[in-house]
């Protein structure tokens, strides 16, 4: 699968099995349920050390802190992620988390820019994801708005994505192994929704590798992602009852 | 008149001229004062908020001179070697000084002399004086004993062996004094009559560069005031690149007429010389301000300071218009300065690695301005990672179902959630830090990488081994897994 490529980002693209940021601009990543949360943001630096080069803005609201924890740098080498590269901003409230991420857009320089907002963000609407859209556009810079406990929203968003963690292939002695993610997708521009990707970060070689989603068997390494068009999963909506209980 | 306690007594700390002709003195204790005059209006001394006071005395009286320093609880001395012409010449620097302080409503005495001591010396006790060079001494002379501002048994001990005047003093051979009251004496006895100077320490450092203009008129207009420092700015970047550096951290001062001083530092992430991206921080930063530049009657003067610089070698741009890493990173300093300027100093971090083996403190984030970027330790190939995508900074309990004694999760709640425990990795053993200073004398933690059943990873540790004591071992979640 791939997204038309009308616009080859700056820097050194490099190959991935995943082109999920090969265009720059938009791209929104869901969560699927609450302890998917680190997923997304996980996903969108990986996605983003496999497709240019340069350092990252990593843009997060703060009292994502109390639902999720903080970023732990050492968790982020620990995945092949180098810290170094993250500028991380603490956002007081969505306003500046988008403004700092409209900022980012604005610098050809950067790799990416990552938005982490949990919660129903208002101030999120057509007009600010239409103008981070512009500016990741215009420089070159792909953007990924990482929504938490939230529902999408009308957005000018390239791509939808609902990320959920995948049950990871054991290693010796029933070891959780490498991290493994679903992705599908929710919306697109160019209408190729329903796409359902299996993967698996190897953190040595900094990519992704397919995979099959039931977790038991090695698939062999192949150049093409497994993925084909299936039934879209329905969105976890966070109105709906819901035993997860928030913190604080 | 202000009373404060000392040594378990109320003492008159202060008093005004109405009270000082009613025959009350400084040092009298409160009961001695009541008994002079019955009806005595009195208030408590505040010694913090007289200092406070006399800081905001020597910021204002910094439009005169960046060298300002502060002389026991109540002095300024200004060091105006170089400025006096730029205001009309000693006099009129001195009228204006005292011009600018009696707008606080504060009376002075003031004096200008060749060292810091004589100038303090003259204030005290022949006010109003401009002793020119090689004067000092003569004047110096005729000036009592306590003008040299030592402790009263010092003060008593010289007028009992008969000195009154520091002409007295001066023709003594200077050992027999430095025998009897030590080299502090001799030395400021020195300083006061102008046979020895030493600089002051001024209360903040001299800026490396700068650059002020004074208006004949207040101005008040913003967009004037930025036009007036747009030119300082090129001046001071001027005086910059002749020396081959660029500023990384700026000043501006802003003098109001009525005596406040404000100032707004603007700080870069790498040295620049460039006037208009200073000049788009400063506006970023006043746009910014929570209390906003209130220009009031007017601002007096204003003054750029760069207050830290470093090499900066001049750029070559490339040919073929391909962009250079050098400029890479300078874009990157760019947008550091801009989310600095606009959100504040610790907004903008970088993830930094200290080397222990405690979790909670082996990464953190730091601001980035402050910080330098740090290295993590090689990875281990064909390994899943051994710590978590985000850590919580007070771990969670959780209750656990587990095997005795040491086997990992079979299920746990978390957050009313029951996670089936599907693959486990541990026990990883972390002991606390006991060798650190104020080291909890928590226990040791076992911590394990599971993962339940849809395949959310998490990081969980239990405190204590079952059977270490009578209380079961707790269990809290510390991180997540991506």
């Amino acid at each position: 699968m791939s997204l038309s490529h009308s616009r080859m980002p700056e820097g050194n693209p490099r190959p991935s099995c995943l082109p999920v940021l090969a265009e720059s601009g938009l791209h929104e990543f869901f969560a699927e349920h609450e302890a998917d949360s680190a997923a997304p943001g996980a996903l969108a630096l990986m996605l983003a050390a496999g497709s240019r080069d340069g350092a990252w803005l990593w843009v997060r609201h703060e009292p994502q802190g109390r639902e999720t924890g903080l970023p732990y740098p050492s968790g982020l080498a620990e995945l092949g992620l180098s810290p170094a590269a993250v500028l991380f901003f603490r956002a007081q409230d969505v306003a500046s988390a988008l403004q700092a991420g409209l900022e980012g857009a604005r610098c050809a320089a950067l790799g990416a820019v990552i938005i982490e907002l949990r919660g129903e963000a208002k101030a999120y609407d057509l007009v600010a994801s239409r103008r981070l859209s512009l500016a990741g556009r215009t420089c070159g810079v792909p953007v990924v708005m990482v929504r938490l406990g939230a529902s999408p929203v009308p957005s000018a968003a390239h791509t939808r994505w609902q990320v959920r963690a995948l049950p990871s292939r054991p290693l010796a002695a029933k070891a959780p192994g490498p991290p493994g993610f679903e992705l599908s997708l929710l919306r697109a521009r160019n209408g190729r929704e329903g796409v359902l990707i299996h993967v698996e970060w190897d953190r040595d070689a900094r990519q992704f590798i397919p995979r099959s989603p039931l977790g038991t068997d090695l698939p062999a390494r192949r150049a093409a992602p497994v993925s084909g068009a299936v039934v879209p999963v329905p969105l976890h909506r966070p109105g709906a009852p819901d035993v997860w209980r928030h913190a604080g | 008149m202000l009373v404060e306690k000392a040594r378990g007594a109320r003492t008159i700390a202060a008093l005004n001229a109405v009270a000082a002709g009613l025959g009350l003195r400084f040092g009298m204790t409160l009961a001695q004062g009541r008994a002079l005059v019955p009806q005595l209006t009195t208030g408590e001394a505040d010694a913090d908020g007289d200092s406070r006071f006399l800081h905001t005395l020597a910021a204002t009286c910094e439009i005169f001179t960046p060298l300002v320093a502060l002389r026991g609880a109540d002095g300024l001395i200004l060091d105006i070697t170089g400025c006096a012409h730029l205001f009309g010449g000693e006099r009129e620097i001195g009228q204006a000084a005292r011009g600018r302080l009696h707008r606080w409503g504060v009376q002075t005495q003031a004096a200008i002399a060749g060292t810091p001591e004589a100038a303090w010396a003259f204030a005290r006790h022949k006010r109003g004086i401009i002793a020119q060079s090689g004067e000092e001494e003569a004047l110096a002379k005729e000036l009592p004993i306590t003008a040299l501002d030592q402790d009263r048994a010092t003060t008593l001990a010289l007028g009992r062996a008969g000195f009154q005047t520091l002409g007295d003093l001066a023709n003594r051979p200077s050992n027999l004094l430095s025998a009897r009251f030590g080299e502090g004496l001799a030395s400021v006895l020195s300083r006061v009559l102008g046979r020895e100077d030493i600089r002051i320490t001024p209360l903040r450092p001299l800026p490396e560069v700068m650059a002020e203009r004074h208006f004949p008129e207040p101005l008040g207009l913003m967009e004037s005031l930025l036009a007036t420092l747009e030119r300082l700015a090129g001046d001071a970047m001027r005086a910059l690149e002749t020396r081959g550096i660029g500023g990384r951290a700026f000043e501006a001062s802003f003098f109001r007429s009525d005596g406040m001083v404000r100032r707004i530092h603007i700080q870069t992430a790498q040295p620049t010389r460039d006037v208009a991206s200073l000049m788009r921080l400063t506006r970023l930063k006043i746009d910014a301000l929570a209390d906003p530049l209130d220009p009031g009657f007017g601002f007096d003067a204003l003054r750029l300071a760069v207050l830290r610089t470093e090499p900066l070698a001049e750029l070559q741009p490339h040919l073929d218009g391909e962009r250079s890493a050098a400029e890479g990173a300078q874009a990157l300093a760019d947008l550091v300065n801009r989310l600095v300027a606009r959100f504040g100093h610790e907004s903008v971090q970088r993830f930094v690695a200290s080397d222990t083996h405690d979790p909670a403190r082996a990464g953190g984030t730091a601001p980035w301005l402050s910080s330098a970027p740090s290295t993590w330790p090689a990875l281990e190939p064909g390994q899943p990672p051994a710590r978590p995508f985000t850590l919580f900074v007070h771990p969670q309990p959780i209750d656990v179902l587990a095997e005795v004694p040491d086997s990992p999760p079979l299920r746990f709640r978390w957050r009313r959630v029951l996670h089936e425990v599907m693959l486990a990795e541990g026990p990883e053993r972390i002991a606390p830090e006991w060798w650190r200073e104020g080291a909890s004398t928590a226990p040791a933690r076992d911590y394990y990488r599971v993962e339940d059943a849809k395949g959310h990873r998490f990081w969980v540790f239990r405190e204590r081994l079952y059977g270490d004591t009578n209380a079961s071992p707790r269990w809290f979640m510390h991180g997540l897994f991506a």
